[in-house]
């Protein structure tokens, strides 16, 4: 490895990553894939993704009916609000190609969905999810000639004046200058750094539960800080859901999440509801409950359901806690009891007659209440009654890289940098300023990877 | 692991399963246990034995080993469904077959082989070559095959009698079921090959298992086709190289020699990780005995005129004897349990997502 001089450097193992280093290989570059997991945890957070959402005008083999690119940028503007619009559209348009892009490498997607989220109009789904798309795009990495170096911890970037020269790594305790070209960042987001959590959110971080990578640690992030680049996004905001308070800190994926929420109420530490459980469909909203949770005392709260709300979701990792009376559950998980008792009296008295259904915004609500529950409000009165324990977990944070259409990293001075280019979550808070949409995540990583690759090796061969 | 853990970590696995459904397109397995919000040790054998044991939901799992969940489904089901054998096995005490599958297989022979070479009449080889029945007359050949015939068919009925009722009683056939292990579909439902090993996908291993169980098959057909000759028609073996019984067991007899043979060398790039040792030992000595069994019969056959014809002979009785004693006991009882659950996943609706 020492003194070889690659076209394009790659840092960072997970979908843009691969993206990248695909394209600029195919594009005559030599490249070297920088992954700091071991071979066993390559993949970043993409290793636990499942889809990835893309405008189409027809129905596909794995897609159902059509999404135009208006509706897709409209959904994204609902949930974001503030984004780049030029970046915007660009990621909307170049989805429609993402799907074909990735099959002639082999990735195989499902025909359709049976999950929950309801999504094949909108979303192709991996068949095995994210990990079997990592497996695909490495042996398609092998096959063609690009150089995968695990455990290998970028520690070092040599940048002067927006200018790459060379990335320090250590590998196995040994460092290791290794120059280049050009360079992609796509090391992921500062998701899994409590330090710099803990800067941000105070003592609360200490709750937070890193659904993803315990490799996303900002590292690079950092690096380019230092060195000049500059910053977007607000480093409070992140991809966040709601997710059992069992979970490991790090790593417990998509098992752990708790897609409960809309079929009963949620109450924090004290016993009192805090936000309306129904106020949309569940995918366009199951990604602000990990910021809600966040902001509770304790970052804590408890779904709390009925017999009613039993084969309504799909059955997490962790059974929930379960007793006969409201009394016995609110001791069973440390909740003051009167107060709990009380909270559901007063909202099984608010709720309003209604035809109860889970599939459309139904007309099933509370009254009175503040919050109210606006659709699927059914009074919490058929025991066995359930509680999961809730936490904020983190998917991945917005603050990023600032890049330009060619995702050329943006300096300070606001000029690009000549030959650094940046994809998926380190520069996704260009695009996402807060909220989420289901599978952009992984548009984000393929569109702007395919373009960080190309770019480099436009820029590394001529 | 002994089996209440092993019932737990099952319980773990398929939770975590249940919660994530990545690989609900691989095979009716997750298919199957979506329809699940619990699992019973019942459940867990139904999904065991619905396993065909492909590596396409370990290499995809962002949970298998060393990661903390240490999901490993093929693994973990292969050890689910070696010990729903040993459950279901009639006598019990015979049970302890299938973990000491080896040992069993040795003995079986051993067996098979003195009990042929003592029914033989030593005196009479050489002068009456190519005459089977001189060697070990043909009543006694019926008996002792026809009494341990019998008994294996009793063993077996008893063996799926209990795995049905574990299952909740009456599973009616399927075509469709029926059809997918004809043609042993779910080894390349999802569109390709499974992979034995992470990204390799090959169909040898689909093709060596046919080449196996129709052998199997046609071998069965010749048997029974010169059993209607001696019984119906009086015409005793043996039979000319263009007759019936010899054309289907030759053709039969290659198939469960290139199956078994292909099916070994498959089984050294298969990744260890898809199995466990006790599932690994017991599918190699089924194997090896199949193709014992097809290898003395094809030698029998083509030297039934020599001199060594009686010694072949008792080998090949002995080699077929141990096969049969063995059955129900061994990896040929995958065949019955899979099928019954095939049945009960088409009539979960378990077989159509794919």
């Amino acid at each position: 490895m020492a003194q070889r001089q690659f076209d394009v450097i790659v840092i960072g193992g997970g979908n843009a990553a691969l993206s990248a280093a695909l394209t600029a290989r195919q594009a005559g570059a030599t490249c070297l894939v920088l992954e700091r997991a071991p071979r066993h945890f390559r993949g970043g957070n993409s290793r636990h993704t499942r889809n990835l959402r893309c405008a189409h005008a027809t129905a596909t083999d794995v897609l159902e009916d059509a999404y135009s690119e208006d509706e897709f940028l409209s959904d994204l503007l609902r949930v974001t609000g503030d984004t780049d619009p030029a970046l915007a559209r660009l990621v909307v348009r170049q989805s429609a190609g993402c799907v074909s892009w990735m099959q002639q490498f082999g990735v195989r997607f499902q025909r359709s969905l049976r999950g929950t989220l309801h999504l094949a109009r909108t979303n192709a789904f991996f068949l095995g999810g994210g990990k079997a798309l990592m497996n695909t795009y490495f042996a398609a990495a092998a096959r063609l000639g690009v150089e995968v170096l695990y455990d290998a911890d970028v520690v070092g970037l040599d940048v002067r004046n927006g200018r790459f020269h060379s990335a320090t790594v250590r590998v196995d305790g040994e460092l290791t200058v290794i120059p280049g070209n050009a360079v992609v960042l796509a090391a992921g987001g500062f998701e899994a750094n409590v330090d710099w959590l803990r800067e941000i959110w105070g003592d609360a971080a200490d709750r937070f539960i890193i659904r993803g990578t315990p490799f996303n640690t900002g590292t690079i992030l950092k690096l380019m800080f230092e060195a000049g680049a500059q910053p977007i996004g607000d480093a409070r905001q992140c991809h966040a859901v709601a997710v059992d308070a069992r979970a490991p800190q790090f790593d417990g994926g998509i098992v752990t999440r708790l897609d409960s929420i809309p079929f009963g109420i949620v109450v924090n530490r004290d016993g009192d509801r805090f936000y309306d459980e129904g106020e949309d469909i569940w995918p366009k909203r199951y990604a602000i409950w990990g910021g809600l949770i966040a902001r509770q005392p304790d970052q804590t709260a408890f779904s709390i359901l009925d017999a009613k709300a039993a084969g309504c979701f799909i059955p997490p990792m962790f059974p929930p806690i379960m007793a006969d009376s409201i009394a016995d559950l609110a001791a069973a998980v440390d909740l003051p009891a009167s107060r709990l008792e009380a909270t559901i009296e007063r909202f099984n008295s608010s709720v309003r007659p209604g035809h109860y259904d889970d599939r459309t915004l139904d007309d099933c609500r509370t009254e009175g209440l503040d919050p109210d529950k606006t659709h699927w409000a059914r009074r919490l009165d058929t025991p066995p009654y359930l509680a999961y324990p809730l936490r904020p977990g983190i998917t991945f944070t917005y603050l990023g890289l600032s890049v330009n259409q060619r995702t050329a990293v943006v300096m300070q001075d606001d000029t690009p940098a000549s030959n650094i280019y940046a994809a998926g979550e380190i520069m996704a808070g260009n695009v996402l300023r807060r909220g989420y949409l289901a599978g952009i995540g992984m548009t984000i990583g393929t569109v702007f990877g395919r373009i960080a690759g190309a770019e480099a090796a436009q820029h590394a061969t001529h | 692991m002994p089996p209440t853990d092993l019932i737990a970590h099952g319980t773990h696995v398929m939770s975590v399963c249940n919660a994530c459904r990545y690989c609900e397109q691989y095979c009716p397995v997750f298919p199957a246990m979506e329809r699940r919000r619990t699992f019973t040790a019942a459940d867990l054998n139904y999904l065991a034995n619905l396993c065909h044991g492909c590596g396409e939901c370990l290499y995809a799992c962002q949970y298998a080993p060393p990661h903390v969940f240490d999901i490993n489904v093929p693994q973990t089901l292969a050890s689910i469904r070696v010990a729903s054998y040993q459950e279901y096995a009639w006598p019990r005490f015979l049970a302890v077959a299938f973990r000491r599958s080896s040992l069993t297989t040795a003995i079986a022979f051993a067996a098979g082989l003195t009990a042929t070479l003592l029914l033989a009449r030593a005196s009479t080889p050489v002068a009456v070559a190519g005459d089977f029945y001189a060697v070990v007359p043909h009543d006694v050949m019926v008996g002792v095959f026809g009494g341990v015939m019998v008994f294996v068919l009793i063993a077996i009925t008893i063996g799926l009698t209990r795995y049905w009722r574990d299952q909740g009683g009456r599973v009616p056939v399927s075509r469709r079921a029926l059809a997918d292990m004809l043609t042993l579909r779910h080894l390349h439902a999802s569109g390709m090959d499974c992979a034995t090993a992470e990204q390799q996908r090959t169909p040898w291993r689909r093709w060596f298992h046919h080449a196996t169980f129709y052998g199997f098959l046609l071998c069965v057909a010749s048997t029974t086709v010169a059993a209607i000759y001696h019984v119906v028609f009086g015409w005793v073996a043996p039979y000319g190289y263009g007759s019936v019984p010899v054309i289907l067991g030759t053709v039969g007899g290659l198939g469960l020699l290139v199956g078994p043979a292909g099916l070994l060398a498959t089984r050294t790039r298969r990744d260890p990780a898809l199995s466990d040792s006790a599932t690994a030992r017991l599918d190699e000595s089924f194997i090896v005995m199949l193709f014992l069994t097809s290898l003395t019969g094809l030698l029998l056959l083509a030297m039934r005129t020599q001199p060594v014809m009686g010694l072949l002979l008792a080998a090949h009785l002995g080699v077929v004897l141990a096969m049969f004693v063995t059955l129900p006991y061994g990896k040929f009882v995958h065949a019955l349990y899979r099928a019954a659950a095939l049945f009960k996943a088409a009539r979960e609706g378990a077989l159509d997502v794919q």
